[in-house]
C-alpha cells in the first residue's frame, strides 16, 4: 500500500518530516513559557563569575562535573538541596553535565573555599589524594577573557532580558542588584576589583603580582565563578 | 551501447572511504589515550607540562567524540551513499557534471569544517553542548555541507531510472531532514560580538563567541532532544540504510520482508524524537515529559527489533555463510549489537534503573557497545565490500579480515563488559547508606574503586583500535595492489585480448 510513496520522493520525504517533527513540537514547546522563571534568590553572574564561567567552558569541565543534584536522599547529603528549574532560569548555556567522573558541583561553593580550589587546581592529588583529575596550571598563567565575558553579559542583558542594573528579589526579602559596566574600560576595573577581592584569599604570589599589575589570570575568575554556585 | 551494464563513478565515494579511514584512526586513537588517561592521570601531561593544556582528557574528550561521529561515522554514511544512491537509483554520478561538482565541492567543504573543528576544539572554544560544541562560524559551515549533501540526494533521485525508492533511500532521506532539523534547532545562538555598550561600543571580545537562545531547563530540553536523536540520525538511521543494502548484496539474500522493513521503517521515525527526554530523568524538566521519554524508549525496541530481525532473517537458511565469510560475519554481529543496544537503553531509561544508571560509567558502556558494534562494524562492513568493486581489484587478505573480526569483538566485550560493572558499582556506591543513614562512601571511594575497570576498558579499545588498522592496512593493500583487469590480460588468450 506504500508503494505509490515510495515513487513520490517529494511526498515521501513531507511525510517522513512531519514524522519525526511531531514528537519535539509536542516536548518542547509547551515547556518554553514554563521553564524559564527564576526562582527568588536567583541572580545573574557578575563579571569574573562570567569570565570564570567561560574558563570553565573552555576547559569542558563538563565533561567530567555535572550540575544538577538529583531529588534522592544520597544526593541531597553529598551535594545539598535537589535543583531547581528556576536556578538555571539565566543559565546560557546549561551546564547539567551527563557524566560523573567527578563530584557535582552545583552548590560548590557552599562547602569548598577559594584556597581550597587554588590547591585543587594547581594539583589535584595535593587535596585529594587518590584524585583522577588532572592539575589544570596553565590556568595561572593564562589571561581570563574580560572582554568576551563583559561582551556575553551584554548580549544577555540586551537580547535575552536579564536583570543587570535591576532589583533582584533574594530569600531574605530584600533586593539586590548585579551591577553592569557601560563600557569596556569600566568593565576591566570592575572585574580587577572583583578579583582583588579573590586573590586577598590566595596563595600564589604569581597571581597575586599578576593581579596588582592589573592582569586577570584564568584561575581567578574560575574561583569566582565556582564559589558563586550556591 | 544499450546492453552495456551502467558504469557507476566512484570518485566521491573514494575520497570519503580516505576520510573514514584516517578520522575514523584519529577519533579512536583520542579515545583509546582519553581511556588510559582515566586509569593513568600521568598521562595528561605525557608531552610536558607546556602540553598539558591541549592533551588532557577534558581538552580531547569533545575531540574524540566529534572525531568519531562527524569524522568516521558521517564519512562512511556518505561514502555509501556515493556507493549505494548510483546503484539503487540506476544512475551514474558521472551523468551530471552538476552532482558531480556537488559532490566534491561537499567533500572539500567538509574537509575544511573538519579542519576548523580540530583547530578550535584544541583552542578550547566550545559552546559546551555535547555533539554539537562548534560556535556559529562552524555551523554556519556545517549547514552549507549539509545542504550540499540533500542537494545530491534529491539530485540523484531527480535523474533516477528506478522508479521507486529502495529501503536504503528512505533511511538516506531520513538521515538527512532528522538531522538538518534537529541541528538547526538546537544550535540558534546569538554571536556576543552583537551586542553594544552603553559607551556605544560594539564588537567586543572574541568575535566568534555566542551563547544560546535558550536557557536551562528548556537548553537542556533541546540538547537532549538533539543529543539523543543525532544517535538516532547519524548513529542508527543511516546505518540500517548501509545494512539493508550490503547484506543482501554480499549474502545474495533477498530482504526477508518488505513490510516488516515499512512496519520498522516509520515506527522508528515516529517513535524515535520522545526518547530524548529519557537523558534527563529526574531532572528539573516537567515530570510529564520524563515519563513519556520513558515510555517511548521501551516502544522504541519495536522498530528497533523489527530491521534488526528482518536482516537476520535474511540470512534464513543461509548460516553456513556466517562461518565462510568474515564480511557477513561483521554484519551479523553488527545486526546482533544493534539489538543488544537497543535492549540496554530502554532498560537504562525504566526511571528506577536511570536512577542508578545515570552519571554513571554503564551509560558510556551503552554508548560504546552500540557505536563499536553496530556503528563501527556495519561501517567497516560496508568498505570492505566497497574496495574491491571501487578500485576495481581483489580484496587484499580475508584471513586479515577475520582476524580483526575477532580482536575487535573481544575488545568490545572487553569494554562494555568492564563499564557495566564499573557504571553498577558507582551508581550502587553512590546511593549506599549505612545502618545509622549515613553516605557509607565518599565520592573519592567511588573513584578509587573504578580503576581496574577503566584499565580494562582501555584495553578494549586499545584492542578495536588494533583491529581498526589492520582493516586500515587491508584496505590500503587493496586499493595500491594491481588492477584485476591487468592481471587478468597476461594470463589471457591473444583471442581474449
Amino acid at each position: 500500500m506504500f508503494h505509490w510513496l515510495e515513487k513520490h520522493p517529494f511526498l515521501f520525504a513531507v511525510g517522513v518530516f512531519v514524522t519525526i517533527a511531531f514528537a519535539g513540537l509536542i516536548e518542547i514547546v509547551p515547556n518554553f513559557a514554563q521553564a524559564s522563571r527564576p526562582v527568588i534568590g536567583t541572580k545573574p553572574v557578575t563579571l569574573l563569575e562570567q569570565a570564570g564561567r567561560d574558563v570553565y567552558i573552555k576547559n569542558s569541565c563538563n565533561a567530567c562535573h555535572s550540575q544538577l543534584i538529583r531529588p534522592f536522599k544520597a544526593e541531597t547529603d553529598r551535594y545539598g538541596h535537589y535543583s531547581l528549574s528556576g536556578e538555571y532560569a539565566y543559565d546560557r548555556p546549561f551546564l547539567w553535565g551527563s557524566k560523573r567522573t567527578g563530584p557535582d558541583l552545583h552548590r560548590v561553593g557552599n562547602y569548598r573555599t577559594t584556597e581550597w580550589h587554588e590547591n585543587h587546581m594547581k594539583d589535584p592529588k595535593s587535596v585529594m589524594p587518590s584524585s583522577i583529575m588532572p592539575g589544570y596550571p596553565w590556568m595561572f598563567t593564562n589571561k581570563a577573557d574580560i572582554d568576551t565575558a563583559y561582551a556575553t553579559q551584554l548580549t544577555n542583558a540586551q537580547f535575552f532580558g536579564v536583570p543587570y542594573n535591576k532589583p533582584v528579589p533574594m530569600k531574605d526579602g530584600s533586593t539586590t542588584v548585579v551591577p553592569m559596566a557601560k563600557s569596556v574600560a569600566e568593565a576591566h576595573a570592575m572585574a580587577l576589583k572583583e578579583a582583588k577581592e579573590i586573590t586577598a584569599k590566595m596563595k600564589d604570589q604569581d597571581v597575586k603580582d599578576a593581579v596588582a599589575r592589573g592582569e586577570i589570570p584564568e584561575i581567578v575568575a574560575l574561583i569566582a565563578y565556582l564559589n558563586s554556585l550556591k | 551501447m544499450e546492453n552495456r551494464p551502467l558504469e557507476y563513478d566512484y570518485t566521491v565515494a573514494k575520497m570519503f572511504m580516505l576520510t573514514t579511514i584516517i578520522l575514523g584512526i584519529v577519533g579512536m586513537s583520542i579515545g583509546v589515550f582519553i581511556a588510559f588517561e582515566l586509569a593513568f592521570p600521568g598521562l595528561n601531561t605525557v608531552l610536558g607540562s607546556g602540553l598539558a593544556e591541549y592533551t588532557n582528557f577534558s581538552r580531547l574528550r569533545p575531540l574524540h567524540t566529534d572525531a568519531v561521529a562527524f569524522g568516521f561515522t558521517l564519512s562512511g554514511i556518505w561514502a555509501t551513499w556515493y556507493y549505494v544512491g548510483q546503484r539503487v537509483l540506476k544512475v551514474s554520478m558521472a551523468e551530471s557534471k552538476f552532482l558531480m561538482f556537488i559532490g566534491k565541492l561537499h567533500f572539500w567543504l567538509y574537509i575544511l569544517g573538519v579542519t576548523a573543528v580540530v583547530v578550535s576544539l584544541f583552542m578550547g572554544i566550545t559552546t559546551s553542548k555535547e555533539y554539537a560544541e562548534f560556535e556559529w562560524p562552524i555551523d554556519i559551515a556545517i549547514v552549507v555541507v549539509w545542504v550540499l549533501w540533500g542537494v545530491s540526494i534529491f539530485g540523484l533521485i531527480g535523474i533516477r531510472r528506478e522508479k521507486s525508492l529502495y529501503i536504503s533511500i528512505w533511511y538516506y532521506i531520513a538521515t538527512f531532514l532528522g538531522v538538518a532539523m534537529l541541528y538547526l534547532f538546537n544550535n540558534m545562538e546569538i554571536p556576543t560580538m552583537l551586542a553594544s555598550s552603553a559607551a556605544g561600543e560594539t564588537g567586543i571580545g572574541a568575535w566568534y563567541h555566542s551563547i544560546s537562545m535558550y536557557a536551562g531547563t528548556n537548553d537542556a530540553l533541546v540538547q537532549w532532544w538533539y543529543g539523543h536523536n543525532a544517535v538516532a540520525f547519524v548513529f542508527t538511521v543511516p546505518i540500517i540504510a548501509m545494512i539493508y543494502y550490503f547484506l543482501p548484496k554480499e549474502s545474495g539474500q533477498a530482504i526477508y520482508s518488505y513490510k516488516l522493513s515499512l512496519l520498522a521503517f516509520w515506527g522508528l521515525m515516529f517513535v524515535y524524537l520522545w526518547a530524548g527526554g529519557h537523558h534527563l530523568l529526574y531532572s528539573t524538566v516537567p515530570d510529564w515529559m520524563q515519563t513519556m521519554g520513558s515510555i517511548f524508549s521501551v516502544i522504541l525496541i519495536l522498530p528497533s527489533w523489527g530491521s534488526a530481525i528482518n536482516m537476520l532473517l535474511t540470512m534464513k537458511g543461509e548460516w553456513q555463510q556466517v562461518a565462510a565469510s568474515p564480511l557477513i560475519k561483521f554484519m551479523v554481529l553488527a545486526s546482533t549489537f544493534y539489538m543488544f543496544s537497543t535492549l540496554e537503553g530502554p532498560i537504562q531509561a525504566i526511571k528506577s534503573v536511570n536512577a542508578i544508571a545515570h552519571f554513571t560509567d554503564w551509560i558510556v558502556g551503552h554508548v560504546h557497545d552500540g557505536t563499536l558494534g553496530w556503528v563501527g562494524f556495519m561501517i567497516i562492513a560496508a568498505l570492505y565490500h566497497m574496495a574491491p568493486r571501487v578500485f576495481k581489484r581483489e580484496l587484499y587478505s580475508k584471513g586479515l579480515m577475520a582476524a580483526q573480526f575477532w580482536i575487535q569483538t573481544l575488545g568490545i566485550v572487553l569494554y562494555f563488559t568492564s563499564m557495566w560493572i564499573a557504571g553498577i558499582t558507582q551508581g550502587m556506591m553512590w546511593r549506599a547508606h549505612d545502618e545509622f543513614g549515613n553516605l557509607a562512601y565518599s565520592f573519592m571511594d567511588t573513584v578509587d574503586v573504578l580503576h581496574p575497570y577503566y584499565a580494562l576498558r582501555g584495553t578494549g579499545g586499545l584492542l578495536y583500535l588494533v583491529g581498526f588498522f589492520m582493516f586500515a592496512y587491508n584496505i590500503y593493500k587493496t586499493m595500491s595492489a594491481r588492477p584485476v583487469e591487468e592481471s587478468e590480460l597476461q594470463n589471457a588468450s591473444p583471442m581474449g585480448a
